[in-house]
């Protein structure tokens, strides 16, 4: 069971929420402040990418974003419900029209690969499953 | 937090300030925007984002469209940030060779090609 899961609405404002809710969990974890800013920005993109893929698919079941805390590390799984088989090129983005946008999803997980190290882009039984993790720093020594 | 944006002009160029959070939500904003000012005939932009909290990709999208609207025009867009955590978005993305990014909104406006 992970240590926190949110479910939400594939929404555009909602993508904020799974910002802040996984970045104050990694805090909690013991990540590295200086790393934060990293894991906000990485849970934004997947967060983006899915909720894209649900707009442009017509789904309106729940993104899926799981903060999973352990000894070493702190791991976040954000899945979609759009199986690996029918995903089309120009579906990575709920931004709108317009040709810039196309390949949004593509930069979403560009950016997510050049900031996290320990990355996963695979598939669960729902979907997408683009998986991250950060290692925690140890739990200080009380004098 | 929402996106603040505000325009002036000095000489030829445009200013746009930003402010807040750049995301998935709040970029069209700044695309509708950037635009209109292109609409309107403004193709020399400088978009200052030392009020900007956070930018993802999407945020990156709405800027290279608004820099291929004005390269339509012969114009140019220009950045000022100074945040290392702004910065590092475009570096990793490899838009610090597709963007002038200065440290001012006065070296920007004093910039020309």
């Amino acid at each position: 069971m992970a240590t926190v899961e949110l479910r939400f609405s594939p929404l555009p404002e909602h993508v904020r929420t799974a910002r802040l809710v996984a970045a104050a969990v990694a805090r909690r974890a013991g990540v590295d402040e200086a790393v934060l800013d990293e894991v906000r920005l990485a849970v934004g993109e997947a967060c983006s990418r899915a909720v894209g893929l649900h707009i442009g698919h017509g789904l309106e079941t729940p993104v899926r974003l799981a903060l999973i805390e352990d000894e070493k590390a702190f791991r976040i799984e954000v899945g979609d419900d759009v199986p690996q088989a029918v995903r089309g090129p120009a579906h990575g983005s709920p931004g709108g029209e317009g040709a810039e946008n196309d390949d949004e999803g593509d930069m979403g997980l560009a950016v997510i690969s050049g900031l996290v190290d320990d990355l996963e882009v695979t598939a669960d039984a729902h979907g997408g499953l683009i998986a991250m993790s950060w290692p925690t720093a140890p739990e200080p020594i009380e004098p | 937090m929402g996106l603040s944006l505000s325009t002036r002009t000095v000489g030829d160029r445009t200013i746009v300030s930003v402010g807040g959070e750049i995301d998935v939500y709040t970029a069209p904003k700044l695309r509708e925007q950037l635009v209109e000012l292109v609409n309107d005939g403004s193709y020399h932009l400088v978009v200052d984002m030392e009020g900007v909290d956070f930018l993802d990709s999407t945020g990156l999208g709405v800027l290279v469209g608004g820099l291929k609207r004005v390269r339509a025009h012969e114009g140019s867009l220009r950045l000022v940030c100074n945040q290392e955590r702004i910065l590092k978005i475009f570096r990793i993305t490899g838009l610090t060779k597709v963007f002038p990014i200065h440290t001012s909104v006065d070296e920007a406006v004093a910039a020309t090609d």
